[in-house]
């Protein structure tokens, strides 16, 4: 199958601690043609991003000095373009990931966007305040995965605007 | 002719779950998403889901029995089945969880008792029906693929 060079897909990292919402929000983004990985917690997340757990500092900006590949190279090797988080995971829930990736200098640029089956609209305006794109309510639906297009797409146009290389 | 027979047993079934609220919308986007890449979707989340279920309830039967009740342990098990019939469409369980959920909290534990009952109840409707559709499906496939 060829891919127009444009349109590369959109990998999305998706973390929910519920076998069949995995299952579900798995099969709605490759319906959508999402290239998909799916983890069942935030601290398995953040290892598959290489981020550390270890909210005391920024661990990832030392292993990024140690090897020789610079920032961007890394973030780009790993092609995660979107992360689509469940709210209430037991130990790290999404709210803490959210934070967390917004911390990272590598990963902070990445579009989060939170799902949670309780409509509280003081925890939906907290996680949009701190940098959520967007807040889906579950059950997740085919027609709320097609609104996650265009923040991937303005996301790829600003790292293109910003790419030094 | 047998297949369009069973076509209509199907889709009386399906249609008579709604009408019972026994489903909701939720079980159509599950179909819509089933299609010839994925032709098992709906029965391989049926399965997860009727597993996660009952293994929810074995726990919470446990934790109602006890003699110290943990409220908190019991709306953590509810809020996952809650959850997970939510996801698949599975509409009055939804209700029954919503039920304990409101009375655990007011730690109310005869309300606590009637309704686990009602999520035992409603789930054994739903498993019972879902199993009944999963049979007529695989019927169809079975003489389509022999024609």
């Amino acid at each position: 199958m060829e891919m127009a060079v444009d349109e590369t897909q959109f990998h999305v990292l998706a973390v929910d601690d519920s076998l069949i919402d995995r299952k579900l929000i798995e099969r709605l983004l490759k319906t959508s043609s999402f290239q998909v990985t799916v983890v069942d917690s935030g601290s398995k997340a953040l290892e598959f991003l290489g981020l550390n757990d270890d909210d005391d500092h920024d661990d990832d900006e030392y292993e990024r000095r140690d090897s020789n590949s610079d920032e961007d190279q890394d973030h780009q090797d790993l092609g995660v373009n979107l992360i689509i988080t469940d709210y209430c995971m037991p130990g790290m829930t999404g709210y803490d990931l959210l934070k967390r990736i917004k911390k990272s200098s590598s990963f902070r640029d990445i579009p989060v966007v939170i799902m949670s089956s309780e409509n509280i609209p003081s925890r939906i305006n907290r996680c949009l305040e701190d940098g959520a794109e967007e807040f889906l309510l579950k059950p997740v639906q085919l027609s709320d995965v097609n609104k996650l297009r265009p923040h991937l797409m303005k996301a790829r146009s600003n790292e293109r605007l910003f790419d030094q290389h | 002719m047998a297949i369009a027979a069973l076509k209509t047993q199907r889709r009386n079934l399906v249609q008579s779950m709604f009408d019972e609220g026994v489903l909701d919308n939720q079980f159509n986007q599950l179909q819509d998403l089933q299609d010839s890449s994925n032709p098992n979707f709906v029965e391989e989340v049926i399965s997860l889901f009727c597993n996660d279920a009952e293994r929810i309830i074995t726990e919470l039967n446990r934790y109602l029995n006890d003699q110290n009740v943990e409220f908190s342990k019991l709306d953590s098990y509810v809020h996952q089945l809650k959850g997970s019939s939510s996801s698949i469409g599975a509409y009055r369980l939804k209700l029954a969880c919503v039920n304990l959920r409101q009375a655990s909290e007011e730690r109310n534990m005869e309300e606590c008792a009637g309704a686990f009952n009602s999520i035992r109840r409603e789930y054994y409707v739903v498993r019972s029906k879902l199993q009944v559709l999963i049979q007529l499906e695989r019927h169809i496939v079975n003489l389509e693929n022999q024609q």
